[in-house]
C-alpha cells in the first residue's frame, strides 16, 4: 500500500504493530486472569465445596458403604485393598470431571449470550483462540486445587496406600480436562438455551459417574454395557488412578490407552472449540 | 493533508446470498468525526464490525491505520476503542474491575490499568459507583461505563454503534458532552445513529446508508442544502381533507409531500408559502414553519415506510 | 369510549383482600397451575422426562451393580433385604426431595427475581398464597409422575416386597409437599443466587447420610440422633417401611414430622410473602 510510505501512516501503522505484540503473546493469560477475577465473587462457595465434598463422599462411600462391602467380601476384597482405597481414586476423578463440566457448560454459553464478554474481549486485541485458551487455563485453575484438596482428604482417610498416589492428582486433572473440552466443543455452539445443559448433566455426566467402574469394577456390569466404560474418560482416568494409588495390576497397553484416549479427546475438544468460537465471533 | 485513518473501497459483507453491506466506499480523516446514518437493518453495525476488525469482509478493500484488518486484527484493534450497539460489560465484575480487565487485554500493566481506570471513572462521572455491580447501574451509566472501557487504551479511533439509543434526554446530553470532549482532544470518532439531532451535533461529515448502500455523503448542512430546502411548512387540514387540498396546492413550494395526517411543503421561504395558502382561501387547522433538518434528508433518501 | 362507568364485577369476589389470610389468598391457585401446565407445553419434553431417569440410573448402578458386592442388608426393623430393595425406596424419597427443592427454590427464585412472573400475577386478583400453593401443586404433580414411573420400574425389578408398596405413592407426595413448602419458605428469604448454594451444602450430606445407601447402625449413637432429626431420614424410613412391608406405629411419627414441616413452611411463606408484596 502506498499510504504506508507517508510519514503519518507509517507512524500509525507502526504504533498498531507495536500495540499488537503483547496481546498476541500474552492474550490467553489475560483472559484467564479475567475469568479468575470473576471467580472471586464465589470463592467462599468454591472453598466450602472443595473441602466439604471429599469429606462427605469419602465418609459416606469409603466408610459407611464400605462397612457393608468389606463385611461381605472381607477387608481386602478389591485386588487386596479395602473398598475405601478402591473407590477413592474414582471419587477424585469424578470431582475433577464435575468441576470441569460446571466450568464448560454455563460459563461458555454465557460468554456468548447472557453475559457476552467474549465479544468484548474480541473487540480488544484478543483472538478467538486466545479466549478459548484462557477459558481452559481458568478451568485448570479450578480443577487443580479441587484435586489437591481432595487428595489431602484422601490421605486423611488413609485411602492412598501407594507412595505414587500423589500422581492421581495429575491423572484426575487430565481426566476432568478431557471431559470439559469435549463439553466445551458442544456448548460453544449453543445459540438457544433449550435445556441442553440439564441434558448434558443427566444423560452425560450422571450416567458416566454411575457406570464407569466408579463404585464397582466394570466387569460387574453385563458385557453388553461395558462399552460405556471404554468410551468414558472417567473410567480410563479412574483405572489409571487405581494403578498409581494402590498398584492395581493391568497390562501396560491398557495403561497406555488410559493416557492416549483422554489425550485424543483433549486435542479434539481444544481444537474444535477454538474453531467454533473463532467462527462464531466473526459475525 | 494527512492520509485517511480508515479507507473502505467497495466494502461488502454477505450473509449467504444476502448482502448486508453492499459495496460501500468511504474515507475517514484523522481527527474527523464521521457518521453512518441509516434505518434499522441498513448495515451500519455490520460495517462497524468490519472496521472494528472482528468481522471478515466478503470482498472489497479495507485499511485501518494503513493495515489490513484481515491480517492484522489484533494490531488494528489495539488502536481502536469500541462501543458496541449492545453493551457487553461483564455483569459478574464490579464497575472498576470491568475497566481493569479490559485494559489488561491491551497489555497494560496492573498499575497503568488502575490509574487509567480511576481517570476514566472520573471522566464518565462514575467515580462514586466504582465498587457497584454492573447490574445495578442505570442504562445511561452502563453506556458511560462502556465508553470509559473503550478508552482504556487511549484509542486513535473510537467506534460508537448507536451510543445513545434507549437513553433518556439527560443521559444523552451527558454522553454528547463527553464525546464532544474526546473530539476536541483529537480522537477520531466513527459513529452510527438514527437520531438526526445526534448526527447534526456530533458529525463533521456523514454518509446516509440504506439497504447496505450509500445514498448520500457530506457535511450535515450540505446534505440539507442538497436534498431538502431551507424551510419546511407543515399544514394540517384533517385526515379526510388532506388529499383534496393537496391537489389544489400543486405548484406551491419546491416540492410537496402528502402524508396521511399532514402536508409538507418544502420551500426556501416558508412564511411566503403560508401567505399564499391563506390567499387561496384554504384554512389549515394547524400550520408550522420550521427549518429543514437532517431528518427530512433522511426520510427523503430512505423512504417513510417502516423497516423492521 | 361511551362512558367511564365502572364495569360491574362478573362474579362476586370470594373474599375482600384486606387483613387476615384474605389479603393473601383468593382461592384461585388452580389458575397458577393452569399457567404452569401451559408453559410446560412449550418446554422440551425430553427435559421433563429426563428427571425420571436420574433415580433409575442410580438404581441400576448402585442397586444392581454394587448390590452384587453388598449382598443382603438389614433394615431398621431387622429385616434382611437385597441391597437394591434397600436403596430403591430411599431413592424414591430422595428424588421427591430433589424435585420439590428444585421447584421451590431455583425455579421460584428465578421466577421471582428475574422473570418477574409473580409481579405480573399479583397485579391480578391473585394473592401471593395462590401463587405459592399453585407452584407447590405443580411441583407435586411433576413429582407424582416421576414417582409413579419409578414405582413401575421397582415393580418390574421385583423390588416392591409387599402390597403396601402402593402406599408409597401418597407418602412420596407428602414428602415432596413437605420439602416444597419448606423450600419455598427459605427461598422467600433469599436475596441472591449465591445464597442458594447453602441449600446444596445441606442437601448433599443429607442425601448421602440419611440411611439411603447403608443402615444408620454404622454410625455412633450421637450422629444417629442428628440424622434422625433431619427430614430426609423420616422420608426414607417411611417409604422403605411401605415398600418392604414392615409396617409399624412408629411410621406415624414420620408422617407427623412432615405434617408439621408443611405447616411451618406455609406459615413462614405466607408471612414472608405478605411482607414482600403487601407492605
Ligand atoms: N450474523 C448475521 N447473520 C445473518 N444476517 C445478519 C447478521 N448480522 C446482520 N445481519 C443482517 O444484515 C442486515 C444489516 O444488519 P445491521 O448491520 O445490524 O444493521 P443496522 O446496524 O444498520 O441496523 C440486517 O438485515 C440483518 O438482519
Ligand atoms: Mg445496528
Amino acid at each position: 500500500m502506498t499510504a504506508v510510505t507517508e510519514p503519518f501512516a507509517a507512524e500509525a501503522a507502526g504504533r498498531a504493530l507495536a500495540g499488537g505484540v503483547k496481546p498476541r503473546r500474552y492474550g490467553s493469560w489475560y483472559v484467564a486472569e479475567h475469568r479468575i477475577r470473576g471467580m472471586r465473587s464465589y470463592l467462599k462457595t468454591l472453598l466450602v465445596t472443595s473441602v466439604g465434598n471429599p469429606l462427605v463422599y469419602l465418609f459416606a462411600l469409603g466408610v459407611g458403604l464400605a462397612s457393608l462391602i468389606d463385611k461381605n467380601l472381607g477387608p481386602n476384597g478389591f485386588n487386596g485393598v479395602s473398598y475405601l482405597a478402591f473407590v477413592a481414586p474414582a471419587l477424585l476423578a469424578t470431582a475433577a470431571v464435575t468441576v470441569a463440566a460446571e466450568e464448560c457448560t454455563y460459563p461458555i454459553m454465557m460468554g456468548f449470550k447472557w453475559n457476552p464478554i467474549f465479544f468484548g474481549m474480541n473487540a480488544a486485541p484478543i483472538t478467538g483462540n486466545q479466549i478459548v485458551n484462557g477459558v481452559f487455563i481458568s478451568v485448570l485453575v479450578r480443577i487443580i486445587p479441587t484435586c489437591v484438596i481432595y487428595f489431602l482428604v484422601m490421605l486423611l482417610f488413609g485411602a492412598v496406600p501407594s507412595p505414587w498416589g500423589a500422581l492421581t492428582i495429575l491423572v484426575a486433572t487430565f481426566t476432568g480436562l478431557s471431559v470439559g473440552l469435549v463439553i466445551a466443543a458442544y456448548t460453544s455452539r449453543i445459540v438457544d438455551d433449550k435445556g441442553q445443559m440439564a441434558m448434558i448433566m443427566r444423560f452425560g455426566i450422571t450416567p458416566m459417574f454411575l457406570f464407569s467402574g466408579t463404585f464397582f469394577p466394570l466387569s460387574q456390569m453385563p458385557i453388553f454395557l461395558q462399552w460405556i466404560g471404554w468410551i468414558s474418560p472417567l473410567w480410563h482416568g479412574t483405572q489409571l488412578g487405581r494403578v498409581l494409588s494402590y498398584g492395581a495390576v493391568e497390562p501396560a497397553w491398557l495403561s497406555a490407552l488410559h493416557v492416549l484416549y483422554p489425550a485424543a479427546l483433549c486435542v479434539w475438544g481444544w481444537t474444535t472449540t477454538q474453531r467454533v468460537v473463532t467462527r462464531r465471533l466473526n459475525k | 493533508m494527512s492520509p485517511p485513518v480508515i479507507t473502505a473501497k467497495s466494502l461488502t459483507k454477505k450473509y449467504k446470498e444476502f448482502a448486508a453491506v453492499d459495496g460501500i466506499s468511504f474515507e475517514v480523516a484523522p481527527g474527523e468525526s464521521f457518521g453512518l446514518l441509516g434505518p434499522n437493518g441498513a448495515g451500519k453495525s455490520t460495517t462497524m464490525r468490519m472496521v472494528g476488525a472482528v468481522s471478515t469482509r466478503t470482498s472489497g478493500d479495507l485499511s485501518i491505520l494503513g493495515l489490513d484488518p484481515n491480517e492484522h486484527g489484533p494490531e488494528v484493534r489495539s488502536q481502536l476503542g469500541v462501543v458496541p450497539q449492545q453493551d457487553n460489560l461483564d455483569m459478574e465484575l464490579r464497575v472498576r474491575d470491568n475497566l481493569i480487565v479490559y485494559g489488561r487485554y491491551f497489555g497494560l500493566s496492573h498499575a497503568q490499568c488502575g490509574r487509567k481506570a480511576d481517570e476514566l471513572l472520573e471522566f464518565a462521572q462514575l467515580t462514586d459507583r466504582a465498587k457497584a455491580k454492573v447490574d445495578d447501574l442505570s442504562g445511561g451509566m452502563k453506556r458511560r461505563l462502556t465508553i470509559a472501557r473503550s478508552l482504556m487504551n487511549d484509542p486513535r479511533i473510537l467506534l460508537l454503534d448507536e451510543p445513545t439509543t434507549g437513553l433518556d434526554p439527560q443521559a444523552r446530553h451527558i454522553l454528547w458532552d463527553r464525546l464532544f470532549r474526546l473530539k476536541e482532544q483529537g480522537t477520531t470518532l466513527v459513529l452510527t445513529t438514527h437520531y438526526m439531532d445526534e448526527a447534526e451535533q456530533l458529525c463533521d461529515r456523514l454518509v446516509v446508508v440504506d439497504k447496505g448502500r450509500i445514498m448520500a455523503e457530506g457535511a450535515p448542512a450540505d446534505l440539507i442544502k442538497q436534498y431538502s430546502t431551507r424551510e419546511v411548512v407543515e399544514v394540517r387540514f384533517g385526515s379526510d381533507r388532506n388529499a383534496d387540498v393537496a391537489r389544489r396546492l400543486a405548484g406551491v413550494g419546491e416540492r410537496l409531500e402528502v402524508l396521511p395526517d399532514r402536508i409538507l411543503i418544502y420551500s426556501e421561504d416558508g412564511d411566503a408559502e403560508l401567505a399564499l395558502i391563506a390567499e387561496m382561501g384554504l384554512e389549515p387547522i394547524t400550520s408550522l414553519v420550521r427549518r429543514s433538518s437532517l431528518e427530512d434528508v433522511f426520510l427523503r433518501l430512505t423512504g417513510r415506510s417502516l423497516i423492521e | 369510549m361511551t362512558s367511564t362507568r365502572a364495569l360491574a364485577p362478573t362474579r362476586p369476589l370470594a373474599k375482600p383482600r384486606s387483613g387476615g389470610i384474605g389479603a393473601l389468598y383468593a382461592g384461585n391457585a388452580r389458575s397458577v397451575v393452569a399457567r404452569g401446565l401451559l408453559a410446560t407445553r412449550s418446554t422440551n419434553y425430553l427435559i421433563v422426562l429426563s428427571g425420571f431417569f436420574e433415580p433409575v440410573f442410580y438404581l441400576l448402578s448402585m442397586g444392581l451393580g454394587l448390590g452384587a458386592l453388598v449382598g443382603n442388608v438389614a433394615t431398621s426393623t431387622g429385616q434382611q433385604v437385597p441391597y437394591a430393595a434397600f436403596i430403591a425406596p430411599a431413592l424414591l424419597a430422595v428424588s421427591a426431595m430433589n424435585g420439590a427443592i428444585y421447584d421451590s427454590t431455583w425455579n421460584v427464585f428465578f421466577k421471582m427475581q428475574y422473570a418477574k412472573l409473580y409481579e405480573g400475577m399479583l397485579t391480578t386478583s391473585l394473592g401471593p398464597l395462590d401463587v405459592a400453593l399453585g407452584e407447590i401443586l405443580l411441583a407435586l404433580l411433576r413429582g407424582a409422575l416421576y414417582a409413579g414411573g419409578f414405582m413401575i420400574v421397582m415393580q418390574v425389578l421385583g423390588l416392591n416386597l409387599a402390597w403396601t408398596a402402593f402406599l408409597a405413592l401418597p407418602a412420596v407426595l407428602l414428602i415432596a409437599f413437605g420439602f416444597a413448602s419448606l423450600g419455598m419458605a427459605i427461598t422467600s428469604y433469599l436475596k441472591t443466587f449465591q445464597q442458594m448454594d447453602w441449600i446444596t451444602f445441606v442437601m448433599l450430606p443429607m442425601f448421602l447420610f440419611s440411611a439411603t445407601f447403608y443402615p444408620l447402625s454404622v454410625y455412633p449413637t450421637a450422629i444417629q440422633w442428628v440424622i434422625q432429626a433431619l427430614p430426609l431420614w423420616h422420608g426414607v424410613e417411611l417409604v422403605r417401611g411401605l415398600t418392604t412391608g414392615a409396617l409399624s406405629v412408629a411410621m406415624l411419627w414420620h408422617v407427623l414430622y412432615y405434617v408439621v414441616m408443611i405447616a411451618i413452611g406455609l406459615v413462614f411463606t405466607t408471612r414472608r410473602l405478605r411482607a414482600l408484596f403487601l407492605d
